[in-house]
């Protein structure tokens, strides 16, 4: 028995390492979208596209480095289009999101039906478990590259809101569109731009979902990753280290099913893959309250008026 | 309006009957004005199907080709238009579940999942009536089941709207995921039907179980159900004081609350209708297509729903015609994809071209001169 949760335990622990990698970059690349006043909820669509992109680009060049970035490139892409839609008078960015979503997600398998089957060269994982005789504990410390860039991207954008002239532009532009307006910045310009570069991040971690972990391509990729790591901004109350810690609690919860799966318990397989959502949807509840906006939030999300 | 006091010329103005002319002066105003509503949205769906031909050339197909087969795979034949009805019928009512949130200001996007459980429910619920309860009886305790828990489910993501400040966006949106999984749940496991090796299912309801076509039509009753239900939701909205509440709410939410209208009920309210709407669809699905409940009721009829209430601009009225639009494309897709050897996600590019477009086109309302009240003639 205690052998049994044991082994739960380290296989939760190696797959929330696995798991949070695309949450990690899904929500940094939100954060720092939301931290300018503006929403983009087509992050789904950017996942599965940028696992697309990347699968392909790895497949054709040989390079999966070569992947993660063209799954950037793309996620930019998807990101400059709704931050310049965005950017036009009364158009609801909440609205444009969904609508970026079905768009990403339909590109995605459009193109990416020819790389079904073929297998393109994967991202190669970083052995830390070197120093242990336990095979699950070395198979559990197989950690993607990707996790440290993305820890490094947290800190990094953490000390950049806090401390540079861009981080000022971008937090004012998210705390008071009239106040930018009165320093002469161009809100829709900033917006643009932090937009894109969420587009980016998402992008990238999209690629670790289909050169990592699960690391093949297939339509059924992701299922609402990219839509739980936006709520799972408003529970790190846009802090991009915070956005970490509950990525690693997010994937924990996603490897409980298969973690379970790994001792023989297979009831409730179904259950246990609905975690994440549960658990994302008993965050919002406990971190939410009808009379006053959230802590910490920036004063121009639509969320926030 | 000016402040001055009422002079008595001012005031038999009032009584004074409208002349003619002037009647037709409003009425053409008011033409003048609401076509803006079809134009715009016109335009921009020229301009998606433009970019979309593009994106054919591009890649080397003939747009024309496309044209004429959404043409024959959905409207050419009479078989075909029947097909495309049958199709629109989900279409219809998950644009519903859209439309009646949209009304009080909510963005509730959790249609898909409300369809899947309402489905679910009903083939549940039908299995210890099969042979018991009489065909009619059965299918009218499995409908008001699949909209109970079609309501329940979209009503609970208002509910934490108004009670706990949730974003309804996401929660419905999440609600979907775990009401899809709930269903494998169940389909893969406690209500198997173990007859059936090949895709797991609930028991099929049988023959005589199974909503009937429409006199004279190879159509379901959903179809009618649905347009019934868009009638019935816009005089709802639009002429009692239920409707006039829902709309001051999610025009000015602060106004609503200082008027002392019941804001959360209102929520809950609508949440629920647009939940029942979408639930009904999970049942038609069930009851008068695939007479089981499976995987197959997760097709994606309610994230084309969001574009089709969208499209018509939340308006109840408009959505049959815009949903018989998609459900052609839908329709379609199968031959699209044999004759022109393109991918099945085909139908969902062109759809996000449109909601991209059609959301787009919302910055365009208020800048065209000609939609315009003729400067000068402005009543003072």
């Amino acid at each position: 028995m205690n052998d049994a949760v044991l082994t739960v335990l380290i296989a939760m622990l190696g797959g929330a390492i696995r798991v949070s990698t695309p949450f990690m970059f899904v929500a940094l690349g939100e954060c720092l979208t939301e931290k300018s006043g503006r929403v983009n909820l087509g992050l789904e669509g950017t996942l599965v596209l940028g696992a697309m992109v990347a699968y392909a680009a790895s497949y054709h060049t040989g390079s999966p480095w070569l992947g993660v970035l063209a799954a950037g490139v793309a996620g930019a892409a998807l990101g400059a289009m709704h931050g310049a839609i965005c950017g036009l008078p009364k158009v609801n960015d909440v609205a444009v999101g969904i609508a970026m979503m079905l768009f990403g997600v339909g590109i995605a398998f459009f193109f990416g039906k020819p790389y079904i089957q073929p297998t393109a060269p994967r991202l190669d994982s970083i052995s830390l478990g070197f120093w242990s005789d336990s095979p699950s504990l070395k198979s559990a410390l197989e950690v993607n590259p990707l996790f440290f860039v993305g820890v490094v991207i947290a800190v990094a954008l953490a000390w950049a809101l806090r401390n540079t002239r861009w981080g000022l532009v971008v937090r004012t532009v998210g705390d008071s569109a009239p106040a930018a307006r009165a320093m002469g910045l161009s809100v829709n310009l900033v917006r643009f731009l932090t937009t894109s570069v969420g587009g980016f991040l998402a992008g990238a971690g999209g690629a670790f979902l289909s050169l990592s972990y699960p690391g093949s391509w297939n339509q059924g990729l992701s299922s609402g990753q990219g839509l739980m790591a936006v709520a799972l901004v408003i529970f790190a109350r846009w802090s991009p280290v915070r956005c970490v810690y509950a990525a690693l609690l997010f994937g924990a919860a996603g490897a409980l099913g298969p973690s379970l799966q790994s001792i023989g318990i297979t009831q409730g397989y179904y259950f246990f893959n609905a975690a994440p959502y549960i658990l994302t949807l008993v965050i919002m509840i406990a971190t939410s309250s009808a009379t006053h906006s959230a802590r910490d939030m920036p004063g121009e999300l639509t969320m926030a008026k | 309006m000016s402040d001055a006091p009422a002079t008595p010329s001012a005031a038999s103005d009032l009584i004074r009957p409208v002349a003619p002319e002037a009647a037709r002066s409003a009425w053409a105003l008011r033409l003048r004005a609401n076509s803006e509503y079809v134009a715009i949205p016109l335009i921009a769906i020229a301009v998606a199907a433009a970019l979309f031909a593009l994106f054919l050339l591009a890649i080397g197909k003939s747009p024309a080709d496309f044209v004429s087969y959404v043409w024959r795979g959905g409207f050419g034949t009479a078989f075909s238009f029947q097909n495309t009805l049958q199709r629109s019928s989900p279409l219809i009512l998950t644009a519903l579940a859209v439309a009646i949130p949209a009304r009080i200001g909510l963005i509730m996007i959790g249609g898909e999942g409300a369809l899947v459980l309402g489905g679910f429910a009903a083939a549940a619920l039908a299995i210890p009536m099969i042979g018991v309860l009489p065909p009619l009886l059965a299918l009218t305790v499995m409908a008001a089941f699949a909209m109970l828990v079609g309501g329940f489910w979209v009503g609970l993501a208002g509910f934490l709207r108004t009670a706990r400040g949730v974003n309804e966006t996401i929660s419905s949106l999440l609600l979907t995921y775990i009401g899809i999984a709930i269903m494998n749940f169940f389909v893969e496991g406690a209500l198997r039907d173990l007859s059936n090796p090949n895709k797991p299912s609930t028991k099929p309801l049988g023959d005589a179980y199974m909503v009937g076509k429409i006199p004279g039509t190879d159509v379901h009753w959903g179809f009618a159900a649905g347009v019934l239900l868009c009638v019935l939701l816009y005089l709802l909205l639009e002429r009692t004081t239920f409707g006039f509440a829902a709309r001051v709410t999610g025009g000015n939410y602060r106004a609503a609350l200082a008027q002392g209208l019941p804001v959360g009920k209102l929520i809950v309210a609508c949440s629920g209708l647009a939940g029942a709407c979408a639930g009904l669809a999970g049942f038609f699905e069930v009851a008068a297509i695939q007479g089981r409940a499976n995987a197959s009721l997760a097709a994606g009829y309610g994230f084309t729903g969001i574009l089709v209430s969208f499209l018509a601009r939340h308006n109840p009225l408009v959505i049959p015609p815009v949903a018989i639009l998609f459900g052609g494309i839908v329709a379609s897709g199968g031959l699209i994809q044999r004759r022109m050897g393109l991918p099945d996600a085909t139908v969902q590019v062109l759809e996000g071209l449109i909601f991209v477009v059609i959301l787009t086109s919302e910055t365009l309302y208020g800048r065209f001169s000609i939609f315009k009240p003729p400067a000068g003639r402005d009543r003072t």
